[in-house]
């Protein structure tokens, strides 16, 4: 790639200034979103269609002695039923761990798994025909707790390792022992990240057809098109050229739909077998039982630091509940670990993380997948560290900064980074050092920082292919037509397509067509996951762009007869940049170079490096091109009364390399605050074992997320330090800005009451409970003091040698 | 999607065709449907036909009569929150009906349908499905209470905003039906019993409540703790109405500094404990000083005392049961400052 990516300064290459990037977008698809006119998954019908339903287990953990499905096949109405047995090919996301059934084949292993599904006429009638549907279940013992489980004989999975072990990582950089021993203090707390659903507002839905020519299309929500289309080919034993995957708009993923799901392979395999098309929706209840969502993790943390507040060491233990099956849990297992190693230098790390197989429904990738529960860890050892050693944290997080173009002591290579100038914004915009540790009792700041990945450097299977493709076609009505696989799940990613289409060619975001995650038409992409498309995807639309602009170019300046570098593209037209009064429309330029060239179509690939990663065995998962980098404040008011904690206002800086669309990126942040802000204070994912492992309430009702008048106020502040990686030095916003929001807000709580926040969430009983803990503790060290033996924090809890 | 079971609905535009359409066979009255419609999507009921109130003018209406106010059954909510008879007589109504839920559910829900909303539990509103994993209960499907191991009747909560502020407020409601037309006080409408807690007969139509005016100074409010700022049922609820008797020195009529008015009735219901709102005896605080310290932690430490919220709703019962006083000693703080009515 040329030196255009060096370029991160509002210029394009020729010097001028951009003529869309870094502007104020519309989303392509905001008109159509926003007057209710986009058909999502649930909105398609076809001619013929079915209705299917899923019969899920009632029970937490049973074999499947019998299916019996013949009164349910006799009812009027009904066209088929299928169970596990007609489909046993299993699958999974991770290739080492294919241990789902599109139905349960043999038992089921969480309350919710599926056993059969049902094509009916209507819906009601596929629900009348899954009760008709009799199931004889064994029940086995269950385990909802993962020192349980891990202790169980019985094994949940066919992957589990002595008792329900899914995975073990222990990693160790540097003399992690000396380092602790030699530390002026040591911080060592236990912490707990509860679960969480990501509570996209549109359900998972698959709608099927098989055509005339024998290929089976399938229309999914879904953020992982590919992956979906590897898993159908394999599950239903059809050649991945027989099968077509359409992702319509989505309302919504998070991480949610990164997966393939059981109604992907019923809706397929019934459309097969009654040869008309068949639609599921899952229900909110079915949404929670199918769940990915962010995993719980027990944590233990040890970090030591020096008297000037350097991090010496950190040390980590986390047991991670992962639910009844593999999902990610290999990639989660690492990441649990491997993404803490910035925006912090430390010379000493070890983590040794535990995921567990459980009886509950399987825990996945949620936005910041695997490293928003150690980030909170982290962050709110620092702040305890920060207070213990009398350093403002902001400034300890300042001097342990990792810094740019530099190296992690887990061996990652990390570009560029304004993480500095991230903690300066929230400073300042603050007003951090006038209110800081000032503030009345009940009102408090907090601060955090974070770092996230823009991409994986290695594709979930291995593969020698470029991890990004895009193909673009301009015609002589003066379009553009981009053709991608990537899956725009809101994030914006089509927009983000069009934007750098758009800026290369001089076109106008409306000239942009952007035919996106459609396996027939468009060029394979991995994903949504991971915060790879903005970097991957853009680069690789970047260099499609800039191949068809110099062709372009170049046919101009000939029939201009002038040098090629002398002809620019924008706001619709081609100019000489040194003679204004020459233009002629896009079209007619278009129209030169057709004639020249024939259709005007270019691919762009891109691939990751592969030089930027640790060299033992782990060292590239985790690894990235390049890392964003964020920083919170938080202000929160606490009623030490009640323990309900409000929060105020919010400053999330964050460094995205360059935004393109700072809109959209802008978005991003709000999003990510707001969905971390849930996890903070409300949110819990729980099943109640008392009850046989249920859900402790399926629905948007019971399952609290906030509401509008429950969001703060968030101040977006963006940070722009280009990456030599990125597209114009883009790197990545949807994932990172929502790290920090959470120690943020403990840490908030910690200035305006003084407890530690150590469990999430924050929710007021367990804020109340700390603030009457510590009244009692205050009660107690005045008696103790009364008799002269008075008792200090640094001393006594934090260990200073 | 969950599903409606199907019904047929029957939309009368008279009462009197209302009451003979309710003597059909399993015929449920249907207003708003804010609550009736999750409930038969879940499942808790399949009534053949619904009758709806949607075309009854007569029941539509808020008339101010020389004693009374009399709120037709199906004023909505955003109506009566909004109405400002209400908010000068009634403030703790108007509180009430305006902090139910969200505005589109306020938009269609009415005080009938609040005044009716059924009883809620944690083991009750959820999926067909799910209550077939717990074998279902007292109240749905099944022979247990879940809330209260080995409990014989129902405890789904009273979770209807506007009952505790109505309660005090002295409402009587209009029950018309095939035997003729009666008239319930509110405070006497309810049983303790989750499973068939409102003294209706399934062939009888509320058409109104009616409020006395108060003939003195009053002080009224209404308080709920919810997690959320919208959308939530309550998961504790506190409605309180003082009359008031002149301070000696003000006028009749207008008593001044309400903090050192005296006490000539105290009325407190609590919501959310059980199937019924709870009464609470408060003829100790009669005769004495609004504004009185005493008299804020006498009625709080009694509201404590008395009021033993259960694990029927979310969020911890005895947190739930600490946070009645808070929230009471909060209502009566801004309560004695508050302009009030009179």
């Amino acid at each position: 790639m040329g030196d255009f990516r060096k370029r991160g300064d509002g210029r394009d290459e020729a010097g001028g200034p951009h003529w869309l990037l870094g502007r104020a977008h519309r989303k392509i698809d905001a008109a159509e979103r926003m007057r209710g006119m986009v058909r999502y998954t649930d909105d398609l019908a076809l001619p013929n269609m079915l209705h299917g339903k899923i019969k899920r287990s009632p029970h937490p953990h049973a074999r499947i002695v019998a299916i019996d499905t013949e009164a349910a096949l006799a009812m009027p109405g009904v066209y088929a039923v299928v169970t596990g047995r007609d489909m046993p090919i299993p699958y999974g996301i991770i290739p080492w761990t294919p241990d789902e059934n599109a139905l349960c084949v043999d038992k089921v292993c969480h309350v919710g798994d599926g056993v059969a599904a049902v094509a009916a006429i209507d819906e009601d009638t596929a629900i009348a025909a899954c009760d008709a549907i009799a199931v004889e279940y064994a029940p086995l013992p269950a385990y909802f707790d993962p020192d349980q489980a891990l202790a169980a004989d019985l094994a949940i999975n066919p992957y589990a390792k002595k008792g329900n072990l899914s995975k073990h990582v222990k990693l160790e950089f540097g003399a992690v022992d000396e380092q602790l021993a030699a530390a002026e203090l040591v911080i060592e707390d236990d912490y707990f990240f509860e679960g969480t659903n990501h509570a996209a507002i549109e359900p998972h839905c698959a709608l099927a057809s098989v055509e005339a020519s024998g290929v089976l299309t399938v229309w999914s929500a879904t953020q992982v098109s590919h992956y979906l289309h590897r898993a159908l080919a394999r599950v239903l034993e059809l050649p991945e050229h027989r099968v077509r995957v359409i992702q319509p708009p989505l309302g919504g993923a998070f991480g949610g739909k990164s997966e393939p799901f059981d109604l992907e392979f019923c809706v397929a395999k019934l459309a097969m077998l009654t040869g008309r098309p068949v639609k599921i929706l899952y229900t909110r209840e079915e949404v929670f039982y199918s769940h990915r969502g962010r995993h719980p993790m027990k944590m233990r943390y040890r970090a030591g630091f020096n008297r000037d507040g350097a991090i010496m060491a950190v040390d980590a233990e986390t047991t991670i509940d992962g639910g009844a099956y593999s999902s990610f849990g290999l990639v989660t297992t690492y990441y649990s670990g491997q993404l803490l190693c910035a925006p912090y230098a430390f010379p000493a790390y070890r983590f040794d993380s535990t995921r567990v197989y459980t009886n509950k429904p399987a825990c996945g990738p949620k936005r910041g997948h695997g490293s928003v529960q150690p980030r909170f860890a982290m962050e709110c050892q620092l702040d305890k560290a920060a207070a213990a050693l009398g350093i403002d944290p902001i400034e300890l997080r300042r001097r342990n900064a990792l810094g740019a173009d530099s190296a992690t002591v887990n061996e990652f290579a990390v570009g560029s980074n304004g993480f500095l100038e991230c903690l300066a914004r929230v400073e300042e915009r603050s007003d951090w050092r006038q209110r800081y540790g000032q503030l009345a009792y009940g009102h408090g700041l907090g601060v955090a920082g974070s770092t996230y990945i823009s991409g994986t450097n290695y594709c979930i299977y291995p593969n020698d292919m470029p991890q990004a493709a895009v193909q673009i076609t301009l015609d002589r009505s003066g379009r553009a037509r981009v053709f991608t696989g990537a899956n725009d799940i809101g994030q914006g990613s089509s927009t983000m397509l069009a934007v750098i289409t758009a800026e290369e060619l001089g076109l106008d975001l409306s000239d942009v067509r952007v035919v996106a995650a459609d396996s027939d038409l468009c060029p394979i992409d991995l994903g949504a996951y991971s915060s790879r498309i903005t970097l991957m995807v853009g680069n690789a639309c970047l260099a499609a762009a800039r191949a068809l602009r110099e062709r372009v170019c170049a046919a101009v300046a000939r029939a201009w007869e002038v040098a090629p570098e002398r002809v620019g593209l924008r706001a619709r037209q081609a100019l000489d940049r040194d003679d204004p009064a020459r233009a002629m429309s896009l079209a007619e330029a278009f129209v030169c170079a057709e004639s020249e060239h024939g259709l005007l179509t270019a691919v762009g690939n891109y691939d990751t490096p592969k030089d930027r990663h640790g060299s033992y065995r782990g060292g590239t998962i985790g690894a990235s091109p390049a890392y964003s980098f964020t920083a919170h404040v938080a202000e929160v008011v606490v009623d030490a009364e009640t323990g309900v904690v409000t929060v105020e206002q919010v400053w999330v800086a964050h460094d995205c390399g360059k935004a393109l669309s700072p809109r959209i990126v802008e978005g991003q942040m709000e999003g990510s605050v707001y969905m971390g802000l849930a996890e903070a204070l409300m949110e819990q994912h729980l099943v109640d074992p008392a009850h046989g492992g249920v859900h402790a309430g399926p629905s948007l009702l019971d399952y609290r997320i906030p509401t509008f008048i429950d969001t703060p106020e968030i101040h977006s502040l963006i940070v722009e330090h280009p990456d030599a990686q990125g597209p114009y030095g883009a790197k990545e916003a949807g994932e990172g800005p929502l790290h920090p929001i959470i120690p943020a807000i403990a840490n908030a709580i910690y200035d305006a009451v003084g407890v530690r926040m150590n469990a999430t969430p924050f929710s007021p009983p367990r804020v109340l409970a700390a603030i009457e803990a510590q009244r009692s503790d205050d009660a107690a060290d005045r008696a103790l003091a009364r008799r002269g033996r008075g008792s200090s924090a640094l001393d006594d809890s934090q260990g200073v040698a | 999607m969950l599903r409606l079971p199907s019904f047929e609905v029957i939309a009368p535009e008279t009462l009197e065709d209302a009451v003979a359409a309710l003597a059909r066979p399993g015929a449920r009255v249907i207003a708003g449907g804010t609550d009736l419609l999750p409930n038969l999507k879940h499942r808790l009921d399949t009534p053949p036909r619904l009758v709806s109130v949607q075309r009854i003018a007569d029941l539509r209406g808020i008339v101010r009569r020389p004693d009374a106010v009399a709120i037709g059954a199906a004023v909505t909510l955003a109506e009566l929150s909004a109405d400002p008879d209400i908010a000068a007589l009634f403030p703790s109504l108007a509180q009430a009906a305006g902090v139910v839920a969200s505005p589109p559910i306020r938009n269609m829900a009415t005080i009938g349908g609040n005044i009716h909303l059924d009883t809620r539990c944690r083991y009750v509103n959820q999926s067909a499905f799910w209550r077939s994993a717990i074998h279902g209960c007292l109240k749905a499907d099944g022979e247990v209470c879940h809330v209260v191991p080995g409990g014989q009747r129902c405890v789904a909560a009273m979770s209807a905003d506007c009952v505790p502020a109505l309660i005090t407020l002295d409402a009587e409601i209009v029950l018309v039906g095939p035997r003729g037309t009666r008239t319930v006080r509110l405070v006497d409408y309810y049983r303790n019993d989750g499973t068939a807690h409102i003294k209706k007969d399934a062939d009888e139509i509320m058409s109104e409540v009616r409020l006395p005016i108060p003939t003195g100074p009053t002080r009224a409010t209404y308080v709920k703790w919810t997690v959320r700022q919208s959308i939530d049922f309550p998961l504790l609820s506190v409605a309180l109405r003082f009359d008031l008797a002149p301070a000696a020195g003000d006028s009749v009529g207008d008593p001044g500094d309400a903090r050192r008015a005296k006490i000539a009735a105290a009325k407190v219901c609590v919501g959310v404990l059980n199937a019924r709102p709870r009464v609470l005896h408060t003829d100790r605080l009669i005769g004495r000083e609004l504004g009185d310290d005493a008299v804020i932690d006498e009625l709080c430490a009694s509201i404590y005392q008395r009021c033993r919220p259960l694990e029927n709703v979310p969020y911890e019962a005895p947190y739930r049961r600490k946070m009645l006083p808070v929230y009471t000693r909060r209502a009566m703080t801004q309560l004695v400052s508050s302009a009030g009515v009179g």
